[in-house]
C-alpha cells in the first residue's frame, strides 16, 4: 500500500506491506533508529513517538495507519542548528538516563505531558509516565529532568 | 592538579548521542545483505522430540535454510559453564535441543530468511511432534527419589551439594541460654528484564576469513573466546563488539545459544545474520535471577546476641547451566552473615535441576539472597525478644574498624556499620517515625518502618577466586595531537564509565575533560578484558586506567625533565602543562607529546610514542556497606502496600561522581523494591511460564515509587589506589529486606511474623482478615 507521511518535517511517500508496523517503518524504511522496540505490546513505551502531536506507541500501530500523519521522533527534537530541546537538555543535566534505551520514548511521553500541563507536579509527572518503563534509573532523575525542562520552557511548550 | 574532576558532579559523555536517538544498539546496525533468524521454541517444559517437519516452512517466501539440533550436532560447540564447584554435574547444553526439550522456550530449530517477517512466518510453519513428559518444577519434590529427572543420565536432579561450616558450634550447644528459631524463606524467581532485549549480529567474511559479532553483551572479550571455541574459528580472526547495550543487570553476562547459532549461520552463508530477541523470548529464554528456598535455624541468646546460623539452601538452577548458574547460590553462602559477627555458621547449598530456564547472575547475584536471609534473621529475633530492630543490629555488629575473620572465612576490607546506621537513623528521623507509628496505630492506620544494614561483596575480584580471571585491563594513549584515548576491558552499559574514566585521566594528566575519549566493548580495539559485572567496572577497570595513566605520567615526566634539565620526580601535571611545582621550568603538555612522537631527542632507552597498558589484579574483593530505612503504609482494608519514604545511606568507598552514584543507587532500589512488593516470575505445576508477557510482569512504574533520600559515608577501601568499592548492586541488595521488614512491622498489630515475597495485597489482606493479634 502507498502511504504519505511527514516525519520530523520531511515528506515521504512509500510503498509498504499492510502488516508493516509503524515502528519498523520508522526504523527500517525511514532509517530512524532512535525509536526503540522494547516489548511489541505497547506496555514499555520505548517506541513512543508523536503522531499529529499525540504520544503513540509505534509498535502497535501499522504504518498504514500513519498515512497522512505528521510524525515526530526523537531525531526530530533537536533543532536544525543542533540546539537540544529543553527535554533532551534536562535529561542530560539531571542524569535522566543510564542505558538510554527507554529515553527517546520517555522524552516524547514527557513532551506530550508538558504540552498539556506545562507545570506538572512530581506526582503528575510520575502518573504521566505510566506507559513508559525504565529499568535503570528508578525514575527519580527522570522526574527531575522533566521538572528542569518545564522550568526552562517557562510554562509553555514550543 | 588545578582542574578538580574527581568527586564532582560531571555530566555524562554518553548522553548527547543517547538523548538524540543517535546511539547504535545492535538492532540499529545497518549492514548489507542481512539475513534474519527466527527460533522455533519448545512449548513444553519437558518432552521428547519425536519428529520435526520442515517441508511447509521451507516453501515459505524468503527462506534460506532451516537448521535443527541434529544439523548442528558436532558442528557447533556446547554452551559453556565456567563455574568451578567440586563435584558439579554439567549436562550437555547444545545450542539447539537434541532429542529432548527441558524448558519452555528452549530453541529447537532456527529459520534463516531475508527479513524478520519472513523468518517469523516460516518459523510458525515448522511442525514439531512432541511426546510430553512429566516436568520437574517444585524444588522440594525435585529432591525426592520418586521425582522425574531433568537429565536421566545424571541419576538425580542434584547438580551439586556444597557445605560451608565454621566457628565453634560446641560452644553454641553448650550454652543453655541459647534458643532456636526456625523459619523458611522463599526468594522468588525474577526476570532481569533489561529494556533492550538480547540481540546479535554475526558477520562472517569469507574473503578475509574473519568473524565479526555485535552482541548486546556485558563480556565481549570472554564471548569472543567462547564463540571462537564453539564455532571452531581461529580466535585471532574473531572480533566481538558490544555496541550500545540497553541495560543488562547480569542477564547479558553470558554466552547464549542464539549467539552461537548466529555465528554458525553466518559462516554457512558468508552473509551477516541478525537475531533480535522478542520480549516474549526474553522472558522465557534469557536467564532468570534468584529462586531459592532457605530453611533457617537461628541460635540466639536472650540478650539478642545471635550466636549461630544454620541454613539449608535449595537453589533452582533450571534445566541447564548457563555461564555462572551454579556459582550464584554459593555467593549466598559466602555472604550469609552479612554485617554481623555471628560466631558459628553452617550452610548447605543444594543446586537443583528443574524444567525451567536457567537462573544466573541478576543484579546482586546471590548476595541479595544472603542479605535478605540475614536481615530477616535480625528482625525475627528482635520480634521474638521484643527488641527494636536498631538495638538487635547494634548488639551483633562487630566493633568498627577491626579486622575480623567471620565464621564463613570472609574478612571485610573496611567496616563501620555503626556509622551508616547512625546516619540513616538521623536522616529518617527514626525516633519520630516510631512515635508517629504508635499514634497512627491507635487510629487503625498501619505504618511500617523497616531497616536493613547490609554488606556486600564487590569489585569482582581476585583471579584466584574467579572462574575466568578477575583482573582488568586499561590502556591510555596520548595521541600526537595531545588528545587522549582510553581503552577499557570493562563493558559498561548505562553505568556511565565513559564519564568517570575520563574524569580520572583528565584530572591526572591535567588536560581538559573534553580532550579524553573512552572506548570499550570492541575486542579489536581493546587488547584484553573481562567485562562489566559484580560492581567491578570502576573499582577494577578504573584502577587499571588510573595505573596506566601513572605510567604515561612517568614517561612524560621523564621526557619533560630531559628537555628541561631537571629531575623527573619534580614534574607535576596541571593546566595543560608539565612543570615544576614552582612553575620555574615548564613545558606545554602538547610539547611533551611532540617529544614522544617526533622522537628526536629521547632519553636513552625510552621508546617513541605514548601508549601504556596496565592490567590490574585486585588483591581482594571490596565490601561496600550501608543502612537503609523504608517507610510503608498498609491499607487496612485492601492490604495494598504503598511506599511512603525511603532513606539510603551507602558507603561505596570514594565517590568519583556523586550524580552517577545516586543513579546507581536509585535504579538498584527500584529493582530491590520491585522484588519485595511486586515482581515474581512464575511457572505453573507443569512448568508453563505464567508471566510470559510484559503485561504479566510487575516492573516498577514511576508512580509506584517514592522520593529516595540518599546519603553516603566514604570509607576508602585499601584494596585499590582509588579507594573505590563499587555501587552497582548496593541499592538492590539493601532494599529488599528493608521493605519486607517494614511491611511485617506494619502488620505487628495482627501478629505477623513472616510473609514471603512479593508482598502483594492479597497476601497482606489475608493477615489483616485474621484480625488483631491477642498479644500484639
Amino acid at each position: 500500500m502507498n502511504i504519505r507521511v511527514r516525519i520530523n518535517g520531511a515528506a515521504r511517500e512509500d510503498e509498504v506491506e499492510p502488516r508493516l508496523l509503524l515502528v519498523h517503518y520508522l526504523r527500517d524504511v525511514a532509517g530512524l533508529t532512535g525509536t526503540h522496540i522494547g516489548c511489541e505490546t505497547s506496555i514499555c513505551g520505548a517506541c513512543t513517538v508523536l503522531m499529529n502531536g499525540e504520544a503513540v506507541k509505534s509498535c502497535t500501530l501499522l504504518a498504514v495507519q500513519a498515512d497522512g500523519a505528521e510524525i515526530t521522533t526523537i531525531e526530530g527534537l533537536t533543532a536544525e542548528d543542533g540546539r537540544l530541546h529543553p527535554l533532551q537538555q534536562g535529561f542530560w543535566e539531571e542524569h535522566g538516563l543510564q542505558c538510554g534505551f527507554c529515553t527517546p520514548g520517555m522524552i516524547l511521553a514527557a513532551h506530550q505531558l508538558l504540552s498539556r500541563n506545562p507545570r506538572p507536579s512530581r506526582s503528575e509527572i510520575r502518573r504521566a509516565l505510566e506507559g513508559n518503563l525504565c529499568r535503570c534509573t528508578g525514575y527519580q532523575h527522570i522526574v527531575k529532568a522533566i521538572e528542569w525542562a518545564a522550568e526552562k520552557m517557562g510554562g509553555s511548550t514550543s | 592538579m588545578s582542574v578538580k574532576l574527581l568527586g564532582e558532579r560531571i555530566k555524562r559523555k554518553e548522553d548527547p548521542r543517547l538523548i538524540q536517538g543517535r546511539g547504535h544498539y545492535v538492532d540499529d546496525l545497518p549492514l548489507c545483505n542481512m539475513l534474519y533468524l527466527a527460533f522455533v521454541r519448545s512449548p513444553h517444559a519437558h518432552a521428547q522430540i519425536k519428529s520435526i517437519q520442515l517441508e511447509e516452512a521451507r516453501k515459505m517466501p524468503g527462506v534460506g535454510a532451516i537448521y535443527t539440533g541434529k544439523d548442528l550436532d558436532g558442528r557447533l560447540g556446547l554452551i559453556p559453564c565456567a563455574a568451578g564447584i567440586e563435584g558439579l554435574k554439567i549436562p550437555d547444553h547444545p545450542c539447539l535441543a537434541l532429542g529432548r526439550v527441558r524448558y519452555v522456550g528452549e530453541p529447537v530449530a532456527v529459520v534463516v530468511a531475508n527479513n524478520r517477517y519472513q523468518a517469523a512466518d516460516a518459523a510458525a510453519k515448522v511442525e514439531v511432534d512432541y511426546n510430553a513428559l512429566p516436568a520437574v518444577v517444585d524444588m522440594d519434590r525435585a529432591v525426592a527419589p520418586s521425582s522425574p529427572l531433568v537429565h536421566e543420565s545424571l541419576g538425580d536432579n542434584m547438580a551439586f551439594v556444597a557445605k560451608l561450616e565454621g566457628g565453634d558450634w560446641k560452644a553454641v550447644e553448650a550454652d543453655a541460654s541459647v534458643k532456636v528459631l526456625k523459619q523458611r524463606l522463599v526468594n522468588q524467581r525474577l526476570a532481569p528484564l533489561s529494556m533492550e532485549t538480547r540481540g546479535v549480529v554475526a558477520s562472517y567474511s569469507p574473503g578475509e576469513d574473519t568473524l565479526t559479532v555485535w552482541s548486546s553483551t556485558q563480556i565481549p572479550h570472554l564471548l569472543k573466546t567462547q564463540l571462537a571455541v564453539m564455532t571452531g574459528t581461529d580466535e585471532a580472526r574473531v572480533r566481538v563488539i558490544a555496541p550500545e547495550v540497553g541495560g543488562a543487570f547480569g542477564s547479558k553476562l553470558n554466552v547464549y545459544a542464539e549467539e552461537g547459532v548466529a555465528c554458525f549461520v553466518s559462516r554457512q552463508f558468508g552473509q551477516p545474520v541478525k537475531w533480535i530477541e522478542s520480549r516474549r523470548e526474553n522472558l522465557m529464554a534469557t536467564i532468570h535471577g534468584r529462586d531459592q528456598i532457605d530453611d533457617l535455624e537461628i541460635y540466639y541468646r536472650p540478650d539478642g546476641k545471635v550466636v549461630g546460623l544454620k541454613c539449608r539452601i535449595l537453589a533452582d538452577l533450571g534445566a541447564y547451566h548457563q555461564l555462572l548458574t551454579p556459582a550464584i547460590p554459593t555467593l549466598t553462602a559466602l555472604m550469609i552473615l552479612g554485617s554481623y559477627n555471628i560466631p558459628a555458621v553452617f550452610v548447605e547449598t543444594k543446586g537443583l535441576f528443574t524444567n525451567k530456564m536457567a537462573t544466573d547472575a541478576y543484579r546482586g547475584a546471590g548476595r541479595p539472597e544472603a542479605t535478605y536471609i540475614i536481615e530477616r534473621v535480625m528482625d525475627l529475633v528482635a520480634l521474638e525478644l521484643k527488641l527494636d530492630p536498631v538495638e538487635i543490629r547494634l548488639k551483633n555488629f562487630p566493633p568498627p574498624g577491626k579486622d575480623i575473620v567471620l565464621a564463613t572465612g570472609v574478612s571485610y576490607d573496611t567496616d563501620n556499620y555503626q556509622k551508616t546506621l547512625k546516619k540513616v537513623l538521623t536522616l529518617s528521623s527514626y525516633k519520630k517515625l516510631r512515635r508517629e507509628q504508635a499514634r497512627l496505630r491507635k487510629k487503625g492506620k498501619y505504618l511500617g518502618i523497616g531497616l536493613s544494614t547490609y554488606v556486600e561483596i564487590c569489585a569482582m575480584g581476585p583471579s584466584s577466586r574467579m572462574p575466568a580471571g578477575g583482573w582488568e585491563s586499561g590502556t591510555v594513549r596520548v595521541e600526537p595531537t595531545g588528545k587522549v584515548t582510553v581503552l577499557s576491558g570493562t563493558s559498561p552499559h548505562g553505568q556511565g564509565e565513559e564519564t568517570s574514566f575520563a574524569q580520572i585521566v583528565a584530572e591526572e594528566l591535567g588536560v581538559p575533560y573534553d580532550d579524553v575519549t573512552v572506548y570499550h566493548g570492541d575486542t579489536n580495539q581493546v587488547p584484553m578484558g573481562i567485562g562489566t559485572f559484580g560492581s567491578r567496572t570502576t573499582a577494577v577497570g578504573g584502577t587499571a586506567i588510573y595505573l596506566a595513566t601513572q605510567r604515561i605520567k612517568r614517561k612524560m615526566a621523564r621526557l619533560a625533565a630531559h628537555k628541561l634539565g631537571v629531575k623527573p620526580g619534580e614534574m607535576v601535571f596541571r593546566d595543560g602543562k608539565v612543570e615544576r611545582e614552582d612553575g620555574s621550568k615548564s613545558m606545554k603538555f602538547a610539547e611533551v607529546v611532540g617529544e614522544a612522537y617526533f622522537a628526536k631527542q629521547l632519553p636513552s632507552g625510552v621508546e617513541p610514542g605514548l601508549v601504556e597498558n596496565f592490567v590490574f589484579e585486585p588483591p581482594n574483593y571490596t565490601y561496600p556497606f550501608g543502612a537503609h530505612v523504608a517507610v510503608v503504609e498498609v491499607d487496612g482494608e485492601t492490604g495494598e502496600v504503598s511506599l511512603r519514604n525511603y532513606y539510603a545511606v551507602d558507603d561505596c568507598g570514594r565517590i568519583l561522581n556523586p550524580m552517577l552514584v545516586d543513579g546507581q543507587i536509585h535504579g538498584g532500589l527500584a529493582q530491590g523494591i520491585g522484588q519485595a512488593l511486586w515482581e515474581e516470575h512464575v511457572y505453573d505445576e507443569n512448568g508453563q511460564l505464567l508471566t510470559g508477557t510484559l503485561m504479566d510482569c510487575a516492573v516498577p512504574k514511576a508512580h509506584q515509587l517514592c522520593w529516595f533520600e540518599t546519603a553516603n559515608t566514604e570509607t576508602r577501601t585499601p584494596v585499590n589506589p582509588l579507594g573505590v568499592k563499587g555501587v552497582g548492586e548496593a541499592g538492590t541488595i539493601g532494599s529488599t529486606p528493608a521493605i519486607v521488614n517494614a511491611v511485617i512491622d506494619a502488620l505487628q498489630p495482627f501478629g505477623a511474623r513472616h510473609l514471603d515475597m512479593p508482598l502483594k495485597p492479597e497476601k497482606v489482606w489475608r493477615i489483616l482478615k485474621q484480625g488483631p493479634a491477642q498479644a500484639a
